[in-house]
């Protein structure tokens, strides 16, 4: 009998282990530096609230207002992490399909460099069967539409890599008695699908008309908690325009 | 006693990379319905039952906000904007993606885009035209696409159907979007990469 319940002891401590090896794995560098921080080429910067109940309106599948902590720990592996917060406003349809069951949608004010509203953009985004825990990849495959009066029209792809935010933010905030995490946290969420991490921005109408383009999310993280989510943050977009068609400045700026 | 010890570690540091490993996530998916196009690509047909696929009507000034409590913001630039989320639903009837239709206007120009998401797919951005053909519908530019959508190029349509139906719980309506999908040349694929 001691045998047995020596080797159950021994599993747990191997696999206990193997988590905390993985998630503290120094191999699995975060991607700090943005190829597009150091563009020379002209780029629109576009500031919103990643916050659910600051934005205009967002929905999931609304599990998080039942689930248990055991859901809710369970969850925190799966992208995209803001699931973990309600739908707003609350009256929201909620999106319960078997199909849309895994997908957010959020709708926010966009605004510019000067922090004045500049339009509005809408986020789709899914969880992706890219994913790959061991890799240090809990991928996202998410969608923008974005309409600047001032600007036009654009349609924004990318993969997104929760992974260094589940590693820095979500997971000590689970890991804490109080369930939440304090701190500023600074990070690219596009990891693709352009070669450098960069997201694939196409203008659909205005002066971006017809132009293609790169662009890169990251988001700013003050505070966080397991049970309803992200609580101060703030994330921003920033799209780099072609340099042959830079006529027209409007809100865009130069680094 | 040791040995046995050490034995459960590495079975329990086999079993966690091997669960982790065998991790995966599994959208759901419906079937596909197309049907192929005499001239060429693939037909494919949505449908959103209005009002109950209604997630969102965001326009400044409206009455009854969908959803309640929607506070939609008041600055001037969006005046002219109005964006619409629904639920999109194939020809089974079952749900199968959310999509955006974005309409607005900017000095002379009147914009009407839709972004079809199907999470299982990919993503379709779709822009209309604005001036509405004969017939009582609109015809629109693929623009762009993500995932299995990438390689497409082709057009789509959006009509409104009132329903006719007398049931007590019938919807008021449907819009209806059928896109026609057509492979992206190669010269255009070639054309686009010396630019």
């Amino acid at each position: 009998m001691k045998y047995i319940i020596t080797l159950i002891l021994g599993f747990f401590i191997g696999a206990g282990l193997f988590a905390v090896g993985l998630i503290y794995n120094p191999f699995m560098s975060d991607r700090n530096l943005s190829p597009l921080s150091v563009t020379d080429a002209e780029v629109i910067t576009l500031n919103f609230s990643s916050v659910p109940n600051e934005t205009i309106a967002y929905t999931n599948n609304g599990n998080a207002l039942q689930q248990s902590r055991l859901e809710a720990a369970l969850r925190l592996w799966k992208a995209p992490i803001r699931s973990a917060s309600p739908p707003h406003p609350a009256k929201v349809l909620q999106l319960w399909e078997a199909p849309i069951r895994s997908t957010e949608a959020m709708v926010t004010v966009m605004r510019d460099a000067r922090n004045q509203t500049a339009g509005i953009g809408i986020k789709f985004s899914s969880d992706s069967e890219k994913s790959r825990l061991l890799h240090g990849e809990t991928i996202a495959d998410s969608v923008w539409y974005i309409y600047l009066p001032e600007q036009g029209s654009f349609f924004i792809e990318q993969t997104e890599n929760y992974w260094p935010f589940i590693r820095a933010v979500a997971f000590p905030a689970w890991r804490s008695s109080a369930n939440n995490w304090r701190g500023n946290w600074l990070g690219d969420m596009t990891s693709g699908p352009g070669a450098l991490g960069t997201a694939a921005v196409s203008g659909g109408s205005g002066r971006v008309q017809d132009l293609e383009m790169n662009g890169v999310e990251s988001l700013s993280v003050r505070a966080y908690s397991a049970e309803r989510g992200l609580v101060g943050a703030e994330g921003r977009l920033i799209i780099e325009l072609p340099e042959a068609r830079d006529e027209s400045a409007g809100d865009s700026t130069t680094p | 006693m040791l040995k046995t010890f050490l034995l459960g570690i590495v079975l329990g540091l086999l079993a966690t990379a091997g669960a982790l490993y065998g991790y995966s996530v599994d959208q759901v998916r419906e079937a596909s319905i197309l049907t192929v196009n005499p001239n060429g690509g693939s037909v494919e047909s949505f449908h959103i039952n209005v009002p109950m696929d209604r997630i969102m009507i965001g326009a400044p000034g409206q009455s009854g906000a969908v959803p309640a409590g929607l506070d939609w913001p008041t600055d001037e630039i969006l005046a002219d904007v109005r964006a619409e989320m629904f639920k999109i639903r194939n020809t089974r009837d079952t749900v199968i993606g959310v999509a955006i239709r974005t309409a607005a206007k900017n000095n002379e120009e009147d914009i009407i885009d839709w972004v079809l998401h199907l999470p299982a797919r990919g993503s379709v951005f779709v822009q209309m035209d604005a001036t509405p053909r004969e017939g009582g519908f609109r015809s629109g530019e693929i623009r762009a696409g993500s995932r299995e959508f990438a390689p497409l190029d082709g057009f789509m349509t959006e009509r409104w159907v009132a329903n006719t139906s007398v049931e007590e719980d019938a919807p008021i309506g449907r819009i209806e979007l059928t896109g026609t999908y057509t492979a992206r040349s190669k010269q255009t694929d070639g054309e686009e990469a010396n630019q």
